[in-house]
């Protein structure tokens, strides 16, 4: 056994933070907070244009020669500014799943468009009758001649107001079993009929409902086989949920910070905050809880490097990472008393209202990419055998 | 990275989940029941080597790593077995690292079992000494003076055992109990000391993780094998996630031992943050296990019958042996939060 967790991007690191430095604005960041628009378009054309969009991908589908960890760090880099980069977070998803199930020509195009970042995918499954129970769209997708007729609606399509196209699961067929009568297309987001209504959340982020009516697209915008959608988000969901993880972050912890100001800060009868014993025991079992989620996240890494399969690991990695981390905010909230409400537009919110802020976005945490009760169905079924406590379809 | 165990670790647990199945059977930890001493089977174990597998070669040990031990005490968790692996492996290497070779012979043939106080003395006495009902020599830190009580041989056990509810051989020393010789003086004692217990919260999670999943089957297969308005109450959804939840943190502490014990062998700075923690999380998720599975057999749960009371008791009382876990906690906190004097506003 080897737990020594070698930084792979080492190397690259001053060389990203020189790249962020030159180049990103500071406003932007606050520019997203403030919108709620996780997509900064300046940014994502400076870094298509400059090829690191493209590192690491396909030659044949416009992958570029940057080196991909230098890449890998750039990202991590922009991301420890601050600065959220949601449009293409998506749209590599999406892209990789093409990759997989996509014809030739529409690599070309979508892959191609995308890598030089003129193409922007967002995500179009969740509606508002279906979420977790994601083969039950209803979005209906009916053939006209060398086109289909889309109609319906669907949640959450985030950045969809930034984007050029919606990769969307529809229902296409209604006489056979839910999962069967799914066929996923690549809607461009401008054609007549497509509306975009900005949805506020809980964690700061504008989100979207998009509404399709009479939405025409040719036959060549469908992905994979008519009716065999399910099997395309099987690569879709894979991209999902294998997604977060692995980058680590600069810098001291939210839970480092909150611990250094307990110990700098005192209560009005003088004591200092870190030496209440209860703040001190909440501190550590926030340590244990981060060890243990970075140890679930090395184990689905490492199975995964090894040429394994994760699968009910990331289950467990996911559930206990959210839940965790939501309970971390909590505490630490409490840690900072009375002001800890306070917001950034306070202008003397304690650690610049760091914690409210991840208290606010990590709601979303133990909802979405599979909820904590499917994460915890799925230990349930596959790690002890348990019968599926619902009926299948 | 690689979080696989050798494939010389795999026959060690392998070896011992038999002898622990074979020797540690639910009957002997029941008629061991309640002093929690087993002596044929503590011949046994000493007679394989396990429990100076960890001691230096030329003191008559095995060089065994800290993982090493830790897979066996796993297996020895996972057995109840009532034998004081933990406190014989912990306290043999502290005597080990002091350099007390004349004391280290009994232990390493067996014919001496050895244990560690885990609180200081008070009015002369060491309380509540874990194993301390049935051990020839205590370790101990007394102010800075680390100390060793060697008692006589003689039929264990040696007292009577404070009656408790884990089963545990538990006795008081008294510091005129034995022949009392120093170890050690002076931060360097301390530091033996520290090193010692921080190895036996390493191996007493480790022992606790066993339970753990030991708790987890007896649990589980109650639920599948139970029905109730017609229907296995595994079915439930209210029990399923429970149980989900119980997989996911013993998975955690499972990894979090495994690390513990690789940083306590590789001399990582935070092994002993390491170790508490595993320690801790172990111990939250052993009993948390036991009274959920507990609570899924209903009545017979509350039963002396059914083996589930078996290693609910056991899973609170192992770890309060270093007394309330809220202490160590903060012990914890100020390990991995240390006064920088840096911060922001």
């Amino acid at each position: 056994m080897d737990f020594k967790d070698t930084d792979q991007l080492a190397e690259y690191r001053q060389g990203a933070r020189d790249w962020v430095a030159k180049h990103v604005d500071p406003a932007w960041a606050e520019q997203q907070r403030v919108s709620g628009s996780y997509h900064t378009p300046e940014l994502h054309a400076l870094l298509a244009e400059q090829g690191w969009l493209g590192a690491g991908w396909p030659a044949e589908y416009g992958g570029t020669s940057n080196n991909p960890d230098m890449a890998a760090a750039l990202f991590q880099e922009i991301d420890a500014v601050g600065l959220h980069l949601d449009g293409w977070s998506t749209t590599s998803m999406i892209a990789n799943t093409l990759l997989h199930t996509a014809t030739e020509e529409q690599k070309r195009t979508y892959v191609g468009g995308a890598l030089r970042g003129e193409v922007i995918i967002v995500l179009g499954y969740t509606e508002p009758d279906s979420g977790s129970d994601v083969a039950a769209a209803k979005t209906r997708a009916q053939r006209d001649g060398d086109e289909w007729l889309i109609n319906g609606q669907k949640m959450f399509t985030s950045t969809a107001h930034r984007a050029t196209h919606v990769f969307m699961l529809t229902r296409s067929n209604t006489e056979v079993p839910k999962h069967k009568g799914l066929t996923t297309f690549m809607v461009p987001l401008a054609s007549p009929g497509v509306e975009i209504r900005a949805v506020y959340t809980l964690g700061g982020q504008r989100t979207n409902g998009t509404f399709y009516s009479d939405v025409r697209v040719p036959d060549s915008a469908r992905i994979g086989p008519v009716d065999g959608g399910w099997g395309v988000m099987h690569v879709a969901l894979v991209f999902e949920r294998s997604g977060s993880g692995g980058g680590r972050r600069s810098g001291p912890t939210l839970a480092e910070r909150v611990a250094s100001w307990a110990q700098q800060t005192r209560r009005d009868d003088g004591t200092r905050v870190y030496d209440d014993a209860t703040v001190k025991e909440r501190l550590a079992r926030i340590a244990i809880d981060a060890e243990v989620s970075r140890l679930l996240g090395l184990r689905t890494a490492w199975i995964s490097a090894t040429g394994g399969l994760p699968g009910t690991e990331g289950s467990e990695t996911k559930l206990f990472s959210a839940e965790s981390a939501q309970r971390q905010h909590w505490d630490l909230l409490d840690i900072l008393g009375a002001e800890a409400v306070l917001r950034r537009e306070a202008g003397d919110a304690p650690l610049t209202a760091a914690v409210e802020e991840a208290f606010r976005r990590g709601v979303v945490g133990t909802i979405y990419g599979g909820s904590s009760e499917i994460m915890r169905e799925i230990v349930a079924e596959r790690v002890l055998g348990l019968p599926r406590v619902r009926a299948r379809n | 990275m690689d979080l696989s165990l050798s494939e010389d670790q795999q026959t060690l647990r392998t070896a011992f989940a038999e002898f622990f199945d074979k020797e540690a059977t639910v009957e002997r930890v029941r008629a061991a029941e309640p002093l929690g001493f087993d002596q044929d089977l503590w011949a046994k174990l000493t007679g394989t080597g396990a429990v100076a597998m960890g001691l230096p070669e030329e003191a008559g040990g095995g060089g065994a790593t800290n993982l090493d031990l830790a897979l066996v005490a796993e297996q020895h968790g996972r057995r109840l077995a009532p034998v004081p692996f933990v406190e014989g492996a912990a306290a043999g290497a502290i005597l080990a690292a002091a350099g007390a070779t004349d004391l280290l012979g009994g232990v390493a043939d067996g014919s001496t079992a050895a244990t560690l106080a885990l609180s200081p003395p008070r009015d002369g006495r060491l309380p509540l000494v874990p194993a301390g009902a049935v051990a020839e020599i205590v370790v101990a830190l007394d102010g800075d003076r680390l100390i060793a009580l060697c008692r006589e041989p003689g039929p264990r056990p040696h007292v009577a055992a404070s009656p408790n509810f884990g089963s545990s051989p538990l006795a008081d020393w008294s510091l005129t109990d034995g022949e009392l010789i120093e170890l050690a003086a002076g931060p360097r004692a301390v530091q033996l000391y520290s090193d010692g217990v921080s190895q036996w919260k390493l191996l007493t999670g480790a022992a606790l993780g066993g339970l753990r999943a030991s708790a987890l089957e007896l649990g589980v297969s109650y639920v599948k094998a139970r029905k109730a308005f017609g229907v296995i109450i595994g079915s439930f959804q209210a029990i399923q996630h429970r149980l989900a939840d119980l997989v996911v943190a013993g998975d955690g502490a499972q990894l979090l031992m495994y690390e513990a014990a690789w940083a306590l062998d590789n001399g990582q700075p935070e092994a002993a943050a390491l170790a508490s923690m595993a320690f801790l999380f172990a111990a939250d998720c052993a009993f948390r296990t036991t009274r959920e599975c507990l609570q899924f057999h209903g009545g017979y749960g509350f039963t002396l019958e059914y083996d589930i009371q078996l290693y609910f008791r056991r899973a609170k009382a192992w770890p309060l042996a270093l007394g309330d876990s809220r202490r160590e906690y903060q012990r914890l906190a100020d390990l991995v939060y240390p006064e920088s004097g840096a911060g922001e506003e």
